[in-house]
């Protein structure tokens, strides 16, 4: 057959790229449940790490059945929803997009080892190359922030990546999410400047202001429909 | 070129990075810290290594005209192949390298080294020539991630090198070493030592 024709040229190129194809789709099957327990202790990692609590590799899972005694979804009401959905399986980058009053809304309950309660609240947004993610815990009152954490997927080292530092989420502890009965997001704001309203506020990163700015509208988006569930638990 | 020559001559004398200039936006990218780095190098080996092997099997085969497609679809599904491997062994490490492992695919070490040995050569010189070439690559890799983890963060592999009591007597890590610009200018020191001494690559004045 001649090499150089454009019969044989197709053929080639069909066999080789289903060959090739096929051996991706082998690897991505044979791998995946490694790749999905990896991914499922990296969130747990997350959501410990919003309520300060930073587990070694290997403790990751007993520490997160340790301290996290329950998690359940609520809807905007604030009242539970369906118990056969797991709060952990909700996927908040698709919920966030929906109309506040179609999303579920995950809590997570944990129980320090002080007995104490907290609350864990995902959120999701958009920074400046790609999405930002975080996780905030507040007091068994739901009015004040205990901790936060932040993740990003790829914003500008140095500038937008500081949000996943420790310094910029303790910023957010003590911030108050319920004032005088009424839910105010927490705002991120240039360094030295108040935002228009009373809301708590923090500073932005210097440099990083699309990441800051996406992280402010992400704490709005992703907790505003938790205020019925916050005043909830404010009143009890 | 004897196989000995094939397999060490990318080291120093015709080194991908230092000599031919290939693959730089890598080493500017992952050596920020040293694991990364040595990640990245063994990826580079294991992908050139057998990309060279596969293309040399099938050289025969392939039809001139589309060469270069198909030398991409055989370095693509190994690239693939190699992120997904790291995604479940080594996720940390993966969650690091981010882009960096898929981008292997567009290094212009591995088009280079298909395109002007695999083609050309049986598959035992090609399987040396790829190794060969990954190592060179890593070394390079693992020299500008050893100081710039050193100097940037005062650990290496993130154990703490630097005792805490010279940054009581005042020593600070210096925050541009963990800047891309810090590792052009290490890879450049390391050109430098390597012309003053292979004086043979210096061009003529």
């Amino acid at each position: 057959m001649n090499k150089q024709g454009n019969l044989y040229t197709i053929i080639y190129i069909v066999v080789l790229v289903v060959l090739v194809g096929a051996a991706l789709a082998f690897t991505s099957i044979s791998l995946k449940d490694r790749q999905q327990a990896n991914a499922d202790a990296d969130k747990m990692r997350q959501i410990l790490m919003s309520v300060n609590i930073s587990p070694d590799k290997a403790d990751i899972i007993s520490d997160y059945q340790k301290y996290i005694t329950d998690s359940y979804i609520v809807n905007e009401s604030g009242e539970k929803v369906d118990p056969s959905l797991k709060a952990f399986d909700v996927n908040i980058a698709t919920e966030r997009v929906k109309a506040p009053a179609e999303r579920l809304l995950p809590v997570y309950v944990c129980t320090l080892a002080d007995g104490s309660v907290k609350y864990i609240m995902p959120m999701y947004g958009a920074g400046l190359w790609g999405p930002i993610w975080g996780y905030m815990s507040v007091d068994a009152d739901g009015t004040t922030v205990y901790g936060a954490y932040f993740a990003h997927q790829g914003e500008t080292p140095g500038l937008g990546a500081e949000i996943e530092k420790p310094f910029f989420s303790e910023r957010f502890e003590g911030k108050h999410l319920i004032k005088d009965g009424t839910f105010e997001p927490i705002a991120v704001v240039k360094n030295g400047t108040k935002p228009q309203g009373d809301e708590d506020y923090v500073d932005g990163i210097s440099g990083g202001t699309i990441t800051s700015k996406g992280v402010g509208e992400m704490i709005d988006n992703c907790l505003s429909p938790y205020s019925a569930f916050l005043k909830k638990l404010s009143t009890k | 070129m004897s196989n000995k020559n094939v397999f060490f001559n990318p080291f120093s004398k015709s080194n991908p990075v230092l000599v031919q200039i290939l693959g730089i936006c890598s080493v500017l990218a992952v050596t920020a810290k040293l694991e990364p780095a040595i990640v990245m190098g063994l990826s580079v080996i294991a992908v050139l290594a057998f990309s060279n092997v596969i293309i040399s099997l099938i050289r025969n085969t392939i039809p001139t005209n589309i060469r270069i497609i198909v030398q991409l679809v055989v370095v693509a599904g190994l690239v693939v192949i190699v992120s997904q491997l790291l995604e479940a062994y080594a996720y940390d490490v993966s969650k690091q390298l981010s882009v960096f492992i898929g981008l292997i695919i567009t290094n212009c070490i591995l088009m280079g080294r298909l395109e002007a040995f695999a083609m050309a050569n049986r598959p035992w010189p090609s399987f040396l020539d790829g190794v060969g070439n990954g190592i060179g690559y890593s070394i390079i890799l693992v020299i500008t991630g050893f100081f710039r983890e050193l100097l940037g963060s005062g650990t290496l592999l993130g154990y703490q090198v630097i005792p805490q009591c010279l940054y009581d007597a005042g020593y600070v890590n210096n925050g541009l070493m963990i800047l891309p610009p810090m590792a052009l200018i290490v890879v450049a020191c390391i050109i430098w030592a390597q012309r003053s001494y292979n004086k043979d690559l210096q061009e003529n004045q």
